[in-house]
Formats: C-alpha cells, sequence, structure tokens
C-alpha cells in the first residue's frame, strides 16, 4: 500500500447525498480479475451515456474541477461491500475523500487502500463545498499526521484510528500484522468454545 | 452488568485486544464467491501465503452466472473467466466449491443457513454486505472487502473495531399481508438508509419471534440498509429446530450439546443497549419503496413525501426525478411492467410458496414480465417436487435457475432503461438493476399481486 502523510489539492465538489456503492462503480464492470483500470468506470453511470459518450453536465467532465481530493455529500460509500469502490476512485487519482458521514464498509475498504476518508461536520463541508465552487482553485491540505484539514485559513480536525493512522503513514496493512499473530491464533483456537 | 447478545458472541472470538479499542477478531467460516475473491486468492500468492484454514470456507458462484441454460459454457466471455477463475483457485488451494450444477451451488446467504453451516454463536463473513443475512441465527455475520477476505484467507481474523450495540423490538400481531420484507422496509424507513450506521442490530420481541426462520433472513438480510454492520437475533427453538439434521450441522450428542450452549445466547435482561427502538407491529402495513435507497418506503396506499425529513432536498428530488415520481402523489394504479422475485432477501422456498399461493389458478397482466429466481439449487428441487413450477408457469411466470440474477444486473438478467420493476430485492439505487431502471422494493406478496393486475395496488384488497 502507499504511504499516505499529507495531501495539498484543488477539490472536486459532488455534493450529493447517500452515494451508493452501485453509483460509485455499477456491478456490471466488478467482472476483472485484478484490481487495476477501475477508474476508467468510476461513477460510470452519471459519468457517461449509454452510447458512452460524456455527460457534459457530470463534474469529472468538467475541466474547471480537477484534483486528488473528493468532496461528496452525507453518507458516502452505503450498500455494497465492493472494494472495487475504493480502487475506482484510487485509480482515477483520488487520494482523500471529504465527508460528514461515510458508510462504514466502505470506510474500512478505503482506508486498506491509502485512500482517505475524512470526516467533518455538516458546516465545515457546506462551507467547503461552497468555496470549491466559488473558486475551484481552492487549495486544501489534509494532513493525517496532525489529523487537520483546512482552506482558506479555515480548519478542522478529523478522527482516525490510531492503528488504521500508522498503516497509512507507513504504508503497512492489516495483513503483515496478523500473519505475526499466528501462535495467539492458534493458542485461541485450541480454546474456542464455540461450535 | 448483563451482556448482550452481540457482546456474548463477539467476546467468544476476540483473540487479542489491541491499544486504540482494535479486536483480533477470530472468524469461524468464510463464505467466498466469484466477484470478490479472486483479488484476494492473487493477493495471498503475491506474498507467498497459503490459505490459513481452508477447511472454514466455502465457495460458490452466484453473482455473475446466469440464470438460463447453467448446464452449458458460459456465454460472455469476462463472466465465465471470472467463474472459472474462482474454480480454479478453489481447486488450487482445496477450498470446497458447489459449482454450477451442483446440488448445493446457489446464493451464498442462501446456502450457508440451508446446509447447516450457519450456525449460532457463529462468526461469518464474506464479501458481501448482504452477510448480515446469517445473524437470523444468532451469528455475528458482516459483509467485507476484499482485502479483508484476504486478511481472513491468511489468518482466519479480522482486526475489527467493536460496534455500538442497537436494540430494534418489534411487538405483536402481524396484520392480514404484512410480510417480514414490510417490517424490515418499514423499520428502514423510519430509522433512514443511515441510521444503523456503527451498530449491531439486535431484533427482538413478540413479532420477530413469531417469525418462521426464512421470515427471520429476510429482516436481518436489510440490517445493512440502514447502514448497520450487521443484525442478529436471539436463537429460540424454532432456530434449533430449522438447523437439526441439516448437511453440516452438529449431529446426535453432537448437536445437543451445541443447542446447550446457544440457549445461553441471548440479551441478559440487564443488559443495556446503546441505542433501544420499539415498533408495534399494529403500525405496520404492506410496504413499498418510491425513491432511490431503501430508507424511501411508504406504506402501499400512503402518498410520496414531500420531503425526507433533514435529508437534504435537492438530492430527495434528484432521487424522485430519476424514479419519475411527484411528491405527494399516490403510487396505487401505477403501471408496472416487471417483477423479480428472487435475490437474498427473497428467494427461499417459504417466498416461492407465497408467491404460488397467490398467483394458482390465475394470470400475470398482459404488460408484464414476471421472473422468479430460486435462492439455490435446492430451493429450486422442493419447488418442483412440491408442483410450484407448474402454478409459476401456469401463470405467466418465469422460473429460472439459482443466481442473484437482476438484484444487482452484473448478468444479463436485466431492467430495460426508464422501465419499473416490483422486486423483492434489497436495493433501489439507480441503475441497480439495469442503466435507467427503476426499481421497488417489496414483498414477495405485493409482487406477486403486481404482477397479476399490471399496477401498484392496494393489495388487502387482493387477498385470497
Amino acid at each position: 500500500m502507499d504511504k499516505f502523510q499529507k495531501v495539498i489539492s484543488t477539490g472536486v465538489p459532488l455534493p450529493n447525498e447517500d452515494i451508493d456503492t452501485d453509483q460509485i462503480i455499477p456491478a456490471r464492470f466488478l467482472k476483472a480479475t485484478s484490481r487495476e483500470g477501475f477508474g476508467d468506470n468510476l461513477f460510470r453511470d452519471w459519468r457517461y451515456h449509454q452510447d458512452n459518450s460524456p455527460k457534459a453536465d457530470f463534474v469529472l467532465n468538467n475541466e474547471t474541477y480537477k484534483g486528488e481530493i473528493l468532496v461528496a455529500g452525507r453518507n458516502f460509500g452505503c450498500g455494497s461491500s465492493r472494494e472495487h469502490a475504493a480502487w475506482s476512485l484510487h485509480d482515477y487519482g483520488f487520494r482523500v475523500v471529504v465527508s460528514s458521514f461515510f458508510a462504514d464498509i466502505f470506510k474500512g475498504n478505503a482506508l486498506n487502500n491509502g485512500l482517505l476518508p475524512v470526516q467533518v461536520t455538516d458546516d465545515f463541508l457546506s462551507g467547503l463545498t461552497s468555496a470549491i465552487v466559488a473558486d475551484p482553485k481552492t487549495e486544501i491540505t489534509v494532513d493525517l499526521v496532525n489529523q487537520k484539514i483546512s482552506y482558506l485559513g479555515l480548519s478542522e480536525t478529523f478522527e482516525v484510528n490510531a492503528y488504521k493512522k500508522e498503516c497509512l503513514i507507513h504504508g503497512y496493512d492489516d495483513i503483515d500484522f496478523l500473519i505475526n499473530l499466528k501462535s495467539e491464533i492458534e493458542a485461541y483456537e485450541t480454546s474456542s468454545i464455540v461450535v | 452488568m448483563g451482556k448482550t447478545l452481540f457482546e456474548k458472541v463477539w467476546s467468544a472470538h476476540v483473540v487479542k485486544e489491541l491499544d486504540g479499542g482494535m479486536d483480533v477478531l477470530y472468524i469461524d467460516r468464510h463464505l467466498i464467491h466469484e466477484v470478490t475473491s479472486p483479488q484476494a486468492f492473487s493477493e495471498l500468492e503475491k506474498r507467498g501465503l497459503s490459505l490459513f484454514r481452508k477447511e472454514k470456507m466455502v465457495a460458490t458462484p452466484d453473482h455473475n452466472i446466469p440464470t438460463k441454460n447453467q448446464h452449458l459454457p458460459i456465454k460472455e466471455a469476462l463472466s465465465r473467466h471470472q467463474v472459472d477463475t474462482l474454480l480454479a483457485n478453489c481447486a488450487k488451494h482445496k477450498v470446497e466449491l458447489y459449482g454450477l450444477g451442483h446440488p448445493f451451488q446457489g446464493i451464498v446467504h442462501v446456502i450457508g443457513p440451508e446446509l447447516g453451516i450457519t450456525l449460532p454463536g457463529r462468526t461469518m463473513v464474506c464479501g458481501d454486505s448482504h452477510t448480515s443475512t446469517h445473524g437470523a441465527f444468532g451469528a455475528i455475520a458482516f459483509g467485507i472487502g476484499t482485502s479483508q477476505v484476504a486478511q481472513v484467507m491468511a489468518s482466519q481474523c479480522l482486526l475489527q473495531s467493536r460496534p455500538k450495540t442497537m436494540r430494534i423490538t418489534v411487538n405483536g400481531g402481524l396484520k392480514p399481508g404484512v410480510l417480514a420484507k414490510d417490517i424490515i422496509l418499514y423499520i428502514i424507513a423510519q430509522l433512514t438508509a443511515a441510521g444503523g450506521t456503527g451498530y449491531f442490530i439486535e431484533y427482538a420481541g413478540s413479532t420477530i419471534e413469531s417469525l418462521s426462520m426464512e421470515a427471520r433472513m429476510t429482516i436481518c438480510n436489510m440490517s445493512i440498509e440502514m447502514g448497520a454492520r450487521g443484525g442478529m437475533i436471539a436463537p429460540d427453538q424454532s432456530t434449533f429446530d430449522y438447523i437439526e439434521g441439516r448437511e453440516f450441522a452438529p449431529k446426535g450428542e453432537a448437536f445437543d450439546k451445541a443447542v446447550a450452549y446457544w440457549k445461553t445466547l441471548h440479551s441478559d435482561q440487564e443488559a443495556i443497549f446503546d441505542k433501544e427502538y420499539t415498533f408495534d407491529a399494529d403500525d405496520i402495513e404492506p410496504m413499498i419503496t418510491y425513491g432511490t435507497n431503501p430508507g424511501m418506503g411508504i406504506k402501499i396506499t400512503k402518498e410520496v413525501p414531500l420531503s425526507l425529513g433533514k435529508g437534504s432536498q435537492e438530492s430527495f428530488n434528484k432521487s424522485l426525478a430519476y424514479m419519475g415520481f411527484k411528491p405527494g402523489e399516490s403510487l396505487l394504479g401505477k403501471p408496472i411492467n416487471h417483477v423479480f422475485i428472487g435475490s437474498c432477501t427473497n428467494s427461499r422456498i417459504e417466498d416461492l410458496r407465497i408467491v404460488a399461493d397467490y398467483v394458482k389458478g390465475k394470470r400475470k397482466a398482459a404488460n408484464v414480465t414476471a421472473m422468479i429466481v430460486p435462492g439455490s439449487k435446492q430451493v429450486e428441487q422442493q419447488a418442483i417436487s412440491e408442483g410450484l413450477d407448474q402454478i409459476l408457469s401456469a401463470a405467466g411466470f418465469e422460473l429460472r435457475e439459482p443466481g442473484c440474477s437482476a438484484c444487482l444486473g452484473m448478468n444479463e438478467d436485466k431492467v430495460p432503461a426508464g422501465e419499473y420493476c416490483v422486486s423483492t430485492s434489497n436495493r433501489n439505487f439507480e441503475g441497480r438493476q439495469g442503466p435507467g431502471a427503476r426499481t421497488l422494493l417489496a414483498s414477495p406478496l405485493v409482487a406477486a399481486v403486481t404482477a397479476i393486475e399490471g399496477k401498484i395496488v392496494d393489495i388487502t384488497k387482493h387477498l385470497n
């Protein structure tokens, strides 16, 4: 996994609420057996017409907005557990998703792929979204080490699990950690009362 | 202090507690399918790791398979490759596999319980969010991403933060025509699509206790549609009776011993939940959704609301525009051209019986395409042995072979753009059943009545 410490970038606003993983990557694009290439179909049905021509009014097709930070609406990533949602965002070039609320499984999947979910207050989110729309060149700083997001002199701190933070900063993942617990896991198995 | 059911099962699986609120949680059973496992197998191979406990895994293809002519090679190249990859990975790593044509094949969440793999007190995971289904047996079961699939393959464990606990109690007798699907659509409409996020739910109360195991599975299945990590129900005599004699369930003395343990798996009287809701079964009527998330549900006779509480009006309007509905209008009388009965929510034998019982001697409306997809080979065989296939076919329904099918439109079973589909599945997201498709979630009974009438009606006036 890539190391993650700080991202300074402009942002892409997508203020819809309840963006589910079927919108992020529709099921018919989950047929690949590798992790690569899902970015091409990120937000497929919002981004392209059925004849594959781009939908001009969708933000990813708007040259004005670019950057590594997606600024989305509340309850981002609800629905299916498909990790392809995190892969497609990362593959497209996003390193951070900002929202005021994240669905559980999506949040875990993002953290396991070097994509940082930054949960802010509703007020901060609407301020940030308005600032980007007013000036698409607005620079946003996401500092994982200090757990702080800032733009135009405004800032807010965000929560991140201490263990996952260490993993992101150093580029470790859970497999590295778990396979070193083999003897403890075997000891658990011997003592388990579960049928 | 008393413990909740959830806390009892969770505590029994903690291998190690870490600083910062994470637990190393042991996983008793791991179900895999073709879509979310190939990258996990590759990850393991890339690191030179082998499966830690292959005997605790079961595999079946379900998401990306045709539901017609399953005895023939899969036509679509990418789908065929994905299913072949599952077969090759299972052969190489010696994982138990129920491939196409195997008598145990089916939707992962249908076959787990029917084979006795799902047991009270177990922890179960699968790379699929509807793994919450297995909670109906008093198991802790939840969906995971592919990186976690690889973690379980490598260590039989996951690093997990302990969710908060919520109890949803439903008391009283159900009105005629009200099924488990209506109960859960009603609950989600009350709590919203994010109302359960961060929680593990226990469903309790006299209404829940009176439900069959299959109905309980429908309830737990949709816990994820409120954002909850999972849902569970305390095991009782109905649970033990369902499990006894199933293929992989404990037998004889081992079964008795297991039941003695399972009987301890309930929330203690003095247990405290982080959040509690109580509902009265008398308030629940046949439900239908009108929007693009499962929280957007109403009683079938009521009007589409003008807004969605504290949610953004812009998102609400966008959702209604997608569905082609107006705020404040009734859905009664809306023509419906597609009916889909299936998915891990409602594709079990009781669901098929409900549909067959209603449509017996009737004929679907001319405008309707009605598809019914059993959840497993065992469900399919049972339906045939009971003659349900004949009844359904005489009513103009097409009975397919088992799979996830039009629930997620990953195979060729799709609803055309702009068309309405009354579906017994679990998600009404934009494009879920095909690009541009408009999904209305409902019970198998509502779906059956809709198929016969060709439009949305007050089903309580049409009961047999």
